[in-house]
């Protein structure tokens, strides 16, 4: 089957798009399986790591706030790399399989990780190992789905990742529970996930090769940027730079929420359970929601729920239903952007570099979220906590306007811009 | 594909077996008497009377974690121990408080203050992340506690404190003192990263307290007054105050470290003169120090080789001689001197 949406979007006959909207390929599934035992193995540990450190280790949390910056920073770097070598190579599964590889491999040195710096190395490598596995995982989600069905692969897949992010915890907190100094245990069960999902990635993923199936060449040159230069790509990473730059972080939204409701306060440390349970009820049918009336819309409608929870915090009112309504929004724009954006790229990359694309777009979306939270931090002490939150709400318009202008062009578009050949049907 | 499920379940198998030989080991240890001479209290929410030093037993068994106490005349005594489990925990004559981490399939963290006479909860208080300090004014009119704020994978804000004052006495909510005007070097500070963190109060004064205020990789003494709600610095280098008996001294902990990791010792400082005494405990001490009376000062170290495990340590405030353990299994001391 020759398979070319550019004439089909929203006017698509309903019987012929229902039943393409149930088939999600299994090769996504068992990838959303390998995110999601992956997830639990290491959600379960970073969930701990601050007990462990200060309680169990006897170490200061100043180096513990050490550790977290390292934690959050170090994958974008070896991002773009990961993209790279899965676009060239044509082998995302490898590449992945190698992140994933890396991270497990840095759960069997924690087991025997004494002192801070030890600590800092594992959870420095299991970064690294995070930072090369995400765009090659993306390319083969997108290699193994149909153009029409994009959306909902990448919700599919998003759905199982954040099932995993929160089991993780809460497993690692029974743990604890039932035995207070576990954390060893939890490290072995950690490893034992991390393990299940390489496995499963290693034997039953299909190793697919997006530029050969698509009967294009791969890529065989050094990174470069013109690559990168495809019809829309400029204008949709200036638009999710801009976009990341409004998104301040969930740890501030909470703040916020701890000060205004004594729920959220009695709460807080599970406030991101909360955004994640609602992220995974909605991954899938906003995905799908995506594939009817264009990534790109949907993908602003998220920032759309972002600037009103940002509106909602500077309400003058507390209590469980802000709290509960922040959330939502909260989940909603994880929902809507996440899964999201992967597919929008997708859409405009062509096999050979779909990888770098999504690489790319991430990578801009993480270094612009950096740069907001630490800005919102001036912010917050220099103008306090509600005009803080006033500007940047004022701030999301205007990057909502601009995002607006700059996506214009593929808001509705449905189709990939490069047609794919018919080995690609499986 | 029968061989990838049967491997999983094999790696499955091989760590709940880990968990559950862990799990066994920990039992029979829980079980096990803690092998320090100790008295169970009857009625465990009081606790013993009489000046005596209160503190969290941390002797591996089945007294770890609760709160304890000896008697001031015989600190290597039997100890009396109560049901009351607390991370963190300090005690007047009058009341109790108690941080503590309420592990569950959901793990929360509260602050909570207890009536000592009745064994009431006069208030109970949600942290947002790991217990760290808190201290009850001698006159029992104010409670302060500090917390991290931690707790989840997404809230990434980076090293962050939360240190609330609550006034026992008119039911007063300081809230989180962050918010208080913070003044170094003579200048409104308003940079982002700040964070204040261990209280101590001043004796005889309802207004005056000291903590460590932090901005910008430096820490700083300061002074907070709460009618006006301000923090002033006094010193620079210095963290987790507290206040001598007799209010003419401070003793804290200083970062030696030139790296970036840190390495704590014990200063004492003169208020009147600002003069400084390096302790000469050589150890990494990351501890809010005690005063056990006007010339002597307790602080809490890992024992080597178990973690978890805590002694309590002794030495001279003026610098002179050298450390000496007061008392062992045990962590976050508490004087009651009446």
């Amino acid at each position: 089957m020759y398979i070319t949406l550019s004439d089909r979007g929203a006017k698509a006959d309903p019987a012929q798009k229902g039943r393409v909207a149930t088939r999600v390929s299994s090769t996504v599934i068992a990838m959303g399986i390998v995110s999601m035992f992956t997830d639990i193995s290491s959600e379960s540990v970073s969930a701990v790591l601050p007990l462990y450190i200060t309680a169990a280790m006897g170490m200061s949390t100043i180096a513990y706030g050490f550790i977290d910056g390292l934690y959050q920073g170090v994958s974008a770097v070896v991002r773009i790399g990961g993209g790279w070598a899965a676009d060239r190579s044509d082998q995302p599964k490898w590449v992945a399989f190698l992140g994933y590889g890396l991270s497990a491999v840095a759960r069997v040195w924690l087991l025997f990780a004494t002192g801070f710096g030890a600590v800092a190395t594992v959870v420095a490598v299991d970064r690294i190992g995070k930072g090369i596995r995400t765009a090659p995982r993306d390319a083969l989600i997108t290699a193994s789905s149909r153009p029409d069905n994009l959306g909902r692969s990448f919700g599919v897949h998003r759905m199982l990742d954040t099932v995993g992010a929160a089991i993780g915890p809460l497993l690692a907190f029974v743990i604890l529970w039932v035995l207070p100094n576990g954390y060893r245990a939890i490290f072995v069960l950690s490893l034992a996930f991390a393990i299940i999902g390489v496995l499963i990635l290693g034997v039953i993923v299909r190793n697919g090769h997006p530029a050969r199936e698509a009967g294009r060449r791969p890529a065989r040159r050094l990174w470069n940027v013109k690559d990168l230069r495809l019809p829309g790509m400029p204008r949709l990473l200036v638009a999710t730079g801009a976009l990341g730059l409004i998104t301040v972080g969930d740890g501030f939204i909470y703040l916020v929420l701890q000060a205004r409701s004594s729920f959220a306060a009695e709460w807080f440390p599970l406030l991101y359970v909360g955004t994640n349970v609602v992220f995974l009820a909605l991954a899938i049918p906003l995905g799908r929601w995506a594939d009817r009336i264009g990534r790109g819309r949907v993908f602003l409608f998220g920032h759309v729920a972002l600037l009103v929870c940002y509106l909602v915090t500077t309400i003058p009112v507390g209590g469980i239903a802000i709290t509960l309504l922040c959330l939502a929004l909260l989940g909603a724009f994880y929902a809507a952007t996440d899964g999201v954006l992967s597919a929008l790229t997708a859409q405009l990359t062509p096999p050979e570099s779909t990888a770098s694309g999504i690489a790319a777009t991430q990578t801009v979306t993480a270094i612009a979220r950096l740069i907001a939270s630490t800005g919102f931090g001036v912010l917050w002490f220099a103008l306090g906590r509600q005009h803080a939150m006033e500007l940047v709400a004022g701030l999301a318009v205007i990057a909502l306007i601009a995002s607006l202008v700059l996506l214009r062009p593929m808001l509705g578009v449905l189709h990939r811009s490069v047609e794919l050949s018919p080995e690609f049907d499986e | 594909m029968i061989a990838v499920i049967t491997a999983c379940a094999l790696v499955l198998g091989g760590a709940v077996s880990y968990g559950m030989v862990a799990f066994a080991a920990y039992q029979k240890q829980q079980s096990a008497p803690s092998g320090v001479a100790a008295t169970h209290e009857a009625d465990a929410k009081t606790g013993a009377a009489g000046p005596r030093i209160v503190f969290r037993d941390t002797a591996p068994g089945e007294d770890y974690g609760r709160v304890a106490s000896v008697p001031l005349s015989d600190p290597k005594g039997t100890r009396t121990v109560t049901s009351l489990v607390c991370d963190r925990v300090y005690e007047t004559e009058k009341y109790e408080s108690c941080l503590q981490t309420d592990a569950g399939v959901v793990t929360t963290y509260t602050a909570t203050l207890f009536d000592r006479a009745s064994g009431d909860v006069v208030k109970k208080w949600g942290l947002p992340g790991l217990p760290s300090r808190t201290r009850i004014s001698h006159d029992d009119k104010l409670v302060a506690f500090t917390s991290f704020v931690t707790g989840s994978a997404y809230a990434t804000v980076g090293f962050s404190t939360a240190t609330d004052i609550y006034s026992i006495a008119d039911g007063h909510d300081y809230g989180n003192i962050e918010q208080f005007t913070l003044y170094l070097d003579g200048k409104v500070n308003t940079a982002a990263d700040r964070n204040i963190w261990g209280v101590t109060f001043v004796p005889g004064d309802d207004d005056a307290f000291f903590a460590t205020a932090a901005t910008d990789g430096n820490t700083y003494l300061v002074r907070g007054s709460l009618s006006a709600r301000t923090l002033t610095e006094v010193h620079e280098t210095a963290e987790c105050p507290s206040v001598s008996p007799d209010g003419t001294r401070v003793a804290f902990k200083v970062n030696i470290s030139k790296t970036s990791t840190a390495y704590w010792s014990v200063a004492v400082m003169d208020l009147a003169t600002g003069k400084v005494t390096m302790m000469p405990d050589k150890r990494d001490i990351d501890d809010q120090v005690e005063w056990l009376d006007d010339s002597t000062l307790l602080y809490g170290l890992p024992r080597a080789g178990t973690p978890g495990d805590y002694d309590i340590w002794e030495t001279a405030s003026d610098g002179s001689g050298s450390p000496s353990l007061l008392i062992p299994h045990a962590w976050s001391p508490a004087v009651i001197t009446q």
